[in-house]
């Protein structure tokens, strides 16, 4: 009865993006600029302008954690006043406007391996097998890397706490808790090996071993 | 995947800057933590083409400090500064309880006080994507004529659903709001109207910068309550702060207030008939607790406006209400 009532007279679906913009991004240890239109998100510049696909778009309103990455003040004395940890906090990329996020270091999934290779956090995650789809995992990753640079040994519900804005669908999170606790050198992976998954019936393809796909 | 519309972004650089930019461009809203406006506006609930970001000015507003007798927190606090913050669990453990229930980690990472406090009402019939909300024919708060909610309902119900307002109004805070024709201090609990639509009292080229909380209320026994289905991420279903004044283990002065019914946080009336009631045994206090419990029950109506069975908001609130005086008077 009522339906279209006040149907607004603007078109919003298809609003085409006119203005662009050049933002200036600091990424893991990067400067670097990218043209976007005026109201991108920081994680469409990633992804789109910049080809940072390890950052992942889920619900893209701020509730699941996929596109987690983390983030300090690129002001020094800023990061020290806010009590940044070396690579910052977890804040969610869907959410943040990239003009917005100019002033900010930013560290996503790509640049959590160092020169000596994976980070502790990524090697546990493989070793543990903490993952199934995999889809939450980067953010997952960049969550407790940060909760293990301010706190290195976590308690359970700590850890517990600190995932909480990570919504993973698969795993049911207890190789998830275990990977941040190997990770944090306090127990050993219940599997001395990595779980590898079995090749589904009539597929004849090479393996991949989880830890090619856990960067 | 949800698009913005289009967005000029602006970056002051200061407080009068922000303000004169909400003066000179009509339409203009505030972008701080971006936790609650950017999925709005994503979903198209509101009709602007500019955003004044306050990242530039977090420096000028990230503080808490106290001076003249208050406790003073910056607007741009992030909710999980509020939440560590050694004074505020030292002097007001409710408020940092209040703040560390907020959302998720990230969310709490981003969010603002001031952003809490501004939070937009929320109602199952407004936060959808636009394509949802036309296939229903819109609602009062943007585009439509009809609530879906109460119906043939005038005025919007959407809740407001920020957790750290009915503790800070129990505690007695009061709000700081500048704007380029000077500023005023108003009690929060006057800061908020009874209108889903914009429920806050902050004119369009004003900015709400600190809150103040009165030191004298750190005596307060205080609580804060809510109720949620998960354990992190969700909004309340239901949320109260409740401050209890103890004399002579008697109570003296009492308020409780309770937030996610509808558009303001509401202060439980005919509290005073409380005062006196010993309070000096488990028993006494429980007794408090119930008879508080029913008040609050009688006067707060649950609506829909919240995907959480109202008969059971109902049913739950006396017994939160109870629990929380237990907690204030307990611990």
């Amino acid at each position: 009865m009522n339906r279209g009532a006040g149907r607004p007279n603007h078109q919003r679906v298809s609003a085409p993006s006119q203005t662009q913009v050049l933002v200036t991004l600091h990424i893991n240890g990067e400067t670097q600029s990218v043209a976007v239109s005026s109201q991108a998100t920081l994680l469409e510049a990633l992804r789109d302008g910049l080809g940072l696909t390890g950052t992942k778009q889920g619900c893209d309103k701020g509730d699941c954690g996929a596109c987690t990455v983390l983030a300090r003040p690129l002001d020094e004395n800023a990061a020290r006043a806010s009590g940044s940890s070396s690579r910052g906090e977890p804040i969610l990329s869907c959410i943040t406007l990239a003009q917005d996020a100019q002033g900010l270091a930013l560290t996503t999934i790509e640049g959590l391996a160092g020169a000596q290779g994976l980070d502790s956090i990524q090697r546990a995650f493989a070793d543990c097998g903490a993952l199934q789809c995999g889809f939450c995992q980067p953010g997952m990753m960049l969550s407790a890397r940060a909760l293990l640079d301010s706190n290195p040994q976590p308690s359970l519900p700590q850890i517990q706490a600190a995932l909480s804005g990570n919504l993973c669908r698969c795993t049911g999170y207890t190789k998830i808790y275990e990977a941040v606790q190997v990770a944090a050198g306090m127990r050993m992976p219940s599997h001395a090996r990595p779980v590898r998954s079995e090749p589904a019936p009539g597929v004849d393809g090479p393996r991949v071993e989880v830890k090619e796909i856990a960067t | 995947m949800l698009t913005l519309p289009m967005l000029a972004v602006h970056q002051p650089k200061s407080v009068d800057e922000a303000v004169a930019l909400l003066r000179d461009i009509p339409g203009a809203r505030l972008l701080a933590g971006g936790t609650d406006i950017v999925p709005n506006l994503k979903y198209g609930m509101y009709e602007t083409g500019n955003l004044v970001a306050l990242r530039g000015i977090s420096r000028e507003l990230r503080y808490i400090r106290e001076e003249e007798s208050e406790l003073r927190i910056g607007a741009m606090c992030s909710v999980d500064q509020l939440a560590n913050h050694a004074r505020v669990i030292e002097l007001f453990p409710s408020l940092a309880d209040a703040a560390s229930q907020i959302a998720g980690p990230q969310l709490r990472r981003m969010g603002t006080v001031g952003g809490n406090l501004c939070l937009d009402t929320r109602c199952v019939y407004i936060n959808q994507s636009h394509f949802w909300r036309s296939a229903l024919g819109y609602c009062l708060k943007k585009d439509g004529t009809v609530c879906h909610v109460v119906k043939g309902g005038q005025r919007c119900v959407a809740a407001a659903s920020n957790d750290t307002a009915p503790i800070l109004v129990a505690l007695g805070a009061m709000v700081r709001l500048v704007s380029p024709r000077g500023e005023r201090i108003i009690p929060l609990d006057d800061f908020y109207i009874a209108d889903g639509v914009k429920n806050t009292q902050l004119a369009r080229d004003e900015l709400l910068v600190e809150a103040r909380i009165p030191l004298a209320a750190a005596r307060l026994r205080q609580a804060y309550g809510k109720l949620r289905l998960r354990q992190a991420i969700d909004f309340p279903a239901l949320n109260f702060g409740v401050t209890i004044s103890v004399e002579e283990q008697k109570v003296a002065a009492l308020r409780l207030c309770v937030g996610a019914l509808a558009a303001r946080p509401a202060l439980v009336r005919h509290v005073d008939e409380l005062r006196g009631r010993p309070v000096s045994t488990p028993e006494e206090i429980r007794a408090l607790g119930q008879e508080l419990g029913l008040r609050a029950q009688r006067q707060c109506k649950p609506l829909t406006n919240i995907g959480v069975d109202p008969e059971w908001r109902r049913e739950i609130l006396p017994v939160l209400v109870r629990r929380g005086v237990e907690r204030a008077l307990l611990s």
